[in-house]
């Protein structure tokens, strides 16, 4: 037992647990959204005191501050508590937020199935180099092109195919959001060492076995920091998916028929635009939040 | 075990090609203590691995209780440890050393228990619940060992196991693996760039030369058994020191001789 005491553990620094990360993270975006509304409405002070002009100067300011352009940001959060229109009293956040949950859902769903794409890919492609030569030029490739182009021809295939069209919407959100996650789980399964998968040889492990008992485990921390980028660009892909889909109920609608009635209510537009990446915003912080819990601190990616 | 007329060459063919092991025959027998030696590039490592069948010969032949190298590694007859550790960072040191045995499916409570009997014989009984990254350099390395004998396998090939820890580490590191060889019973193919952890060691140090990597003398250490602090200052041990290191610096002045010559 001598051997033992004379050897002493290493001592490390404990690692922040992960309350404190959350809670050190919310002290920041508020701080940071502190930060925007106060540059917004300074700047809204400026060109009003100035006629809309740059100070000194008689260059005009590149975006008017009055109150169509650049809306106070309390008549902003105001006009989410206000009813829709004269003959419905429904609040505006309330439609706001029951689009939100609709657009969740299919952004949820093309996560869910660009998540299981994007991590089956990198599984091909650790265990095939000939088929990560081959294929991954593709996969890049799929990126280059627009989604703005990729949409209208999901739309159109899906209603041939029969599906309904939030299925189409959650296609073009899993399309954005499978490469970070084919990209990451790649690199994740190849991150251990080579002496590791040598042990594993010398075990005389299966294949199957060497990707569930070390690659995957090894791949954690890298596929959790694509699902984050993942998150939120599904949100993204969903509200563009949304457009060229006719769908009524979704936070992608909302944002068209503001931006065409911007001149009579331009807070209104920014309230969906508010609530949009409110939802984005969420869907991050849960994906953060899976990763705290299933990811210990020391092996985080940041 | 039986290495006969084993050669291995890298790379392509002709100029290209690096011939790193040429000839090497060698029989080591059940419960001997084996230590290959040699300058950096003589294949020591390369040899290790084709016993261990990570990679195979060019030509030749490795048995192992009369089996091709192959058929030992799927009948799991190797334990394995390297320079580096290789814990796995997301498993407790117990959960470590059940890997292998986990891969073997083992069920549950054996795994447990012999993880726990494996740990004892290191001396790492209450560190079970640790991380890998709690844990000192040669504790590590003491983890590593532990997870290479948990299956109780014929042959315990060790790559340098010690290169990475200070010198009081390595000595007393050197003390537990002789003591868990006599323990265990097992046979040891250990490789060092040290002379004196050869010596130390071994009941034979096979000393090896560069390009191509050849076997040029086989060193008996007849050293009395257990070796022990005394060992070291025994006048025998320096002279089994000096023996090898003149094994090795012979074939040093033949290299230089035979470069001089062909340039």
């Amino acid at each position: 037992m001598a051997v033992a005491q004379a050897l002493e553990p290493v001592a490390s620094p404990s690692a922040p647990s992960a309350w404190r990360v959350v809670t050190r993270r919310a002290v920041a975006f508020l701080l940071i959204c502190a930060l925007l509304i106060g540059a917004w409405e300074g700047y809204k002070a400026l060109g009003t005191a100035t006629g809309g002009l740059i100070p000194g100067t008689t260059l005009k300011l590149p975006i008017r501050a009055d109150d169509r352009s650049l809306p106070h940001t309390w008549r902003i959060v105001g006009s989410l508590f206000e009813p829709v229109r004269a003959s419905d009293d429904t609040l505006l956040i309330a439609n706001l937020l029951r689009y939100a949950a609709f657009t969740w859902f299919e952004a949820a769903v093309g996560f869910a199935m660009g998540g299981v794409i994007g991590f089956f890919l990198g599984v091909v492609f650790v265990q095939s180099e000939l088929l990560e030569r081959g294929l991954m030029p593709y996969v890049v490739a799929s990126q280059a092109v627009p989604l703005l182009a990729v949409a209208p021809m999901v739309v159109i295939w899906g209603s041939q195919a029969g599906l309904p069209a939030w299925l189409a919407v959650s296609i073009i959100a899993a399309y954005l959001t499978f490469f970070p996650v084919a990209i990451n789980t790649l690199r994740g399964l190849q991150s251990p060492d080579p002496a590791a998968i040598e042990l594993m040889r010398s075990y005389a492990a299966t294949p199957a076995q060497v990707l569930w008992k070390l690659r995957v485990p090894a791949a954690l921390p890298y596929i959790f920091t694509a699902l984050k980028i993942s998150a939120t660009s599904s949100v993204v892909g969903a509200i563009v998916g949304e457009l060229p889909s006719g769908i009524q109920n979704g936070l992608g609608r909302a944002l068209l028929t503001f931006s065409q009635y911007f001149t009579t209510g331009p807070e209104r537009l920014f309230g969906a635009v508010l609530v949009s990446a409110l939802v984005g915003l969420a869907f991050f912080g849960l994906v953060t939040l899976a990763e705290l819990w299933l990811v210990p601190a020391r092996r985080r990616l940041e | 075990m039986q290495l006969t007329d084993i050669n291995k060459t890298f790379g392509g063919r002709g100029a290209d090609a690096v011939h790193a092991l040429k000839d090497i025959n060698l029989s080591i027998k059940s419960n001997e203590f084996i230590s290959l030696i040699g300058p950096s590039g003589c294949g020591k490592s390369t040899l290790l691995r084709l016993v261990g069948d990570l990679i195979t010969p060019s030509a030749g032949d490795v048995r192992v209780n009369g089996k091709p190298a192959h058929e030992a590694r799927l009948k799991r007859e190797y334990g394995m440890v390297f320079q580096q550790a290789t814990l796995m960072e997301w498993r407790t040191i117990r959960q470590n050393v059940e890997l292998p045995l986990e891969v073997m499916a083992w069920s549950a409570d054996k795994r447990q228990a012999r993880a726990r009997q494996m740990l004892d014989l290191v001396h790492l009984a209450e560190f079970e619940r640790h991380y890998p990254w709690q844990l000192s350099g040669g504790m590590q390395q003491r983890v590593a060992i532990a997870r290479a004998l948990a299956f109780e396998p014929a042959l315990l090939l060790m790559d340098e196991p010690f290169g990475a820890l200070d010198e009081m580490t390595r000595e007393r590191m050197q003390l537990e693996v002789l003591r868990i060889w006599s323990q265990t019973h097992t046979t040891v193919i250990f490789v060092t760039h040290s002379i004196p952890e050869a010596v130390f060691l071994s009941t034979r140090v096979v000393v090896m030369s560069a390009r191509p990597g050849r076997i040029s003398a086989i060193v008996d250490v007849d050293l009395p058994q257990p070796r022990n602090f005394e060992t070291r200052e025994d006048p025998r041990f320096f002279e089994k020191i000096t023996e090898v290191r003149e094994a090795l610096r012979r074939d040093e002045a033949r290299g230089a001789a035979l470069r001089a010559a062909t340039s």
